[in-house]
């Protein structure tokens, strides 16, 4: 995004929040009779119902679009483990696109920076990633899932993934264990199924969980089964666990600095944080309709609040009589705009918790494959969607609160 | 012109409260200017009950909302106490009218919304007082009215006698030195007329209120202690 255009959208923020706090911070230390505005709301009811539900679904679908985002950066945040390092070939963008030699397995295997099982073995998991076109359940096509062929040292590495439905793949047997969260919406991915995916019938054997994890969008097999059956030479990438954090600092240097490789390595839960490609479209969309909306409801406030200005002309010279300034006047209306488009927003909220942790699922920009992921509404979330209810009361009653300010007093009072 | 000059109130120990010089009111029609006053030159003195009549357009609300600082003269000068109106700005006068002044309007103008405790308190969450001491002075007012069994009641679950005197309590719950009433029986039957009229001339009488009302009924006239009738814009009884 243009910095230029990002500097409008903080300045233009900021204004919002320091307008809405001034109109708070005016009325909780000066004379302003709230329990006016509040009763005058809550009298007219029927005509603010209409401006509460539209900014409530303004409020709706930004909390749920951006909750979305969320979702997608929380499916990626939460994978992987901290002592792991994930190594791939250089300037590729993600695992699938990334291809790795035997070679340089063997190279690695001889670096002392890598942690040793009980066997002295290095713990490194090569791993292949292989995009399937599969039938999703019911009319709506074909999707692509991502397939990975693990070894059993590539299971130990990923701790976060446990089997809740059948058993683990045999090592040389086409078996597949396919992810709970996949199961429910491709074909053929019940425990027991089988499905055809290029040369070979593939059996489902079990169910696999990530825990929320981008692991919950994969199908997971046995590596060597897998290079087998898709005439793979090369693996993907190789997950390694080092001795110690000082050893995976060395480890990645080492990689980084041997022209010889050709490869890049970093830690595996810092590669899922940054595959943030599949969130970024959704986060502009959400800005995209929040502001097109937010165009609709600011009117709407204004319909309102202009016309909850011109049935009480007459209060207003009233308290303007009695010794209300012109500020408190602004201000009064002001507090009601906001309290207004804060009850629509805490509607839009409430309803969004609807779809709190609902499963769905959309093309990953990254792997190009099916990713599963949830609707998740964080309280941050809730408080964006309540400022950006505020936000829509402030401007939406900004010239109401003015004209009320501005009428002469001698005609507000004759006003009927 | 009729006035009772400052001297002359001196001198018959009353202290004098409102003091209006060559005051004009000018509006603007097109191109022609229409004097709503005229070279107004009027005393008035504490405690007194002014009673302000004359036909429609004769200048006499005019008058009345320029002495109640909520309309401003196109020429000379109106003194309420120590402080000339006419000079203060938006924010000062809405600090004096609030301070000095309670008002009585013919259509009530109370807050349709607010209970009649409420509406009474209104110009009270202007005075920095705290909420015990607001609640004090607000049943003493309506007490002081007749009405402190209908403190929860909202303006339509009052009568217009009623109604009226909640506004009489709003008016007077400040303690001003100065209550003016825009044909305040004007909406009324006779016999709550005559119950707004008598509370109007106890607190001229009793409590030393100083009471510019204007009327075009005779018999609410006869209330005040003073009448002054306008024509065109002038004093001319």
């Amino acid at each position: 995004m243009p910095a230029v255009f990002t500097l409008l959208i903080d300045s233009f923020l900021a204004i919002t929040a320091l307008g809405i706090a001034a109109v708070f911070l005016t009325a909780f230390l000066s004379a302003v009779p709230v329990k006016y505005n509040l009763k005058s709301v809550y009298i007219r009811w029927r005509s603010t119902l209409a401006t509460v539900v539209g900014i409530g679904l303004v409020v709706l679908v930004f909390v749920l679009l951006q909750s979305l985002a969320v979702g997608i950066e929380k499916s990626n945040a939460s994978t992987g483990d901290p002592r792991n390092i994930l190594i791939a070939r250089k300037g590729a963008t993600a695992e699938s696109s990334s291809l790795v030699t035997r070679a340089q397995l063997r190279t690695l295997q001889y670096f002392e920076e890598i942690e040793r099982n009980a066997e002295g073995d290095p713990v490194i998991s090569a791993d292949v990633l292989v995009l399937a076109s599969l039938p999703r359940i019911g009319p709506s096509g074909e999707a692509n899932v991502l397939l990975r062929g693990v070894t059993a040292r590539g299971m130990e590495l990923r701790p976060q993934v446990q089997l809740v439905a059948g058993r683990w793949f045999s090592p040389g047997r086409r078996e597949i264990v396919v992810s709970r969260k996949l199961a429910g919406r491709f074909a053929n991915f019940k425990v027991g199924d089988s499905f055809k995916t290029g040369p070979a019938l593939l059996t489902v054997v079990g169910w696999l969980d990530g825990a929320g994890s981008a692991y919950d969008s994969e199908c997971w097999m046995d590596a060597d089964e897998s290079r087998s059956l898709f005439e793979r030479e090369m693996y993907s990438t190789f997950l390694v666990r080092p001795k110690n954090p000082e050893a995976a600092t060395n480890l990645i240097r080492r990689i980084e600095n041997d022209k010889r490789l050709q490869l890049r390595a970093e830690s595996e839960t810092g590669y899922y944080r940054k595959q943030t490609l599949t969130a970024a479209p959704i986060k502009w969309l959400a800005g995209f309709l929040a502001l097109t909306m937010s165009i609709g409801a600011v009117f709407a406030a204004m319909n309102t609040m202009y016309a909850a200005v011109g049935a009480r002309t007459r209060e207003i010279g009233t308290l303007r009589v009695l010794g209300f300034h012109r500020r408190n006047v602004i201000v009064t209306f002001l507090l009601e705009g906001i309290l207004l488009a804060m009850l629509g927003g805490a509607l839009g909220c409430l309803i969004s918790l609807k779809w709190n942790g609902y499963t769905t699922a959309t093309l990953s920009i990254e792997s190009f494959s099916e990713t599963v992921f949830a609707f998740t509404i964080t309280p941050v979330l809730v408080g964006q969607g309540m400022f950006f209810a505020a936000a829509l009361g402030f401007w939406g009653t900004l010239l109401p609160a003015v004209r009320a300010a501005r009428l002469p007093i001698i005609s507000a009072l004759k006003s009927l | 012109m009729r006035r009772i000059s400052t001297a002359s109130l001196m001198s018959l120990h009353i202290v004098p409260i409102v003091f209006i010089r060559d005051l004009s009111k000018l509006y603007r029609q097109g191109d022609i200017n229409i004097a709503a006053l005229h070279d107004v030159s009027l005393d008035i003195a504490s405690g007194e009950f002014i009673v302000l009549m004359g036909p429609s357009g004769s200048g006499k609300s005019t008058l009345l909302h320029i002495i109640a600082g909520i309309d401003r003269p196109t020429h000379g000068s109106c003194r309420v106490q120590d402080t000339d109106v006419a000079r203060l700005n938006e924010s000062q006068l809405a600090d004096w009218r609030n301070r000095n002044v309670g008002f009585v309007f013919q259509s009530f103008n109370l807050i349709p919304v607010l209970t009649a405790f409420e509406n009474v308190e209104l110009p009270l969450l202007l005075t920095g007082l705290n909420a015990s001491r607001r609640r004090q002075q607000v049943t003493t007012a309506l007490n002081l009215v007749g009405l402190g069994d209908r403190q929860d009641h909202l303006p339509r679950q009052l009568s217009g006698g009623q109604e009226q005197r909640v506004a009489i309590a709003r008016a007077l719950v400040t303690d001003p030195p100065l209550i003016v009433a825009d044909e305040p029986t004007g909406n009324l039957d006779a016999k709550s007329a005559t119950d707004v009229l008598e509370i109007l001339r106890n607190l001229s009488q009793q409590a030393g209120k100083t009471v510019i009302m204007v009327t075009h009924d005779p018999k609410a006239a006869a209330y005040g202690t003073r009448q002054l009738h306008l024509e065109k814009g002038e004093i001319v009884v």
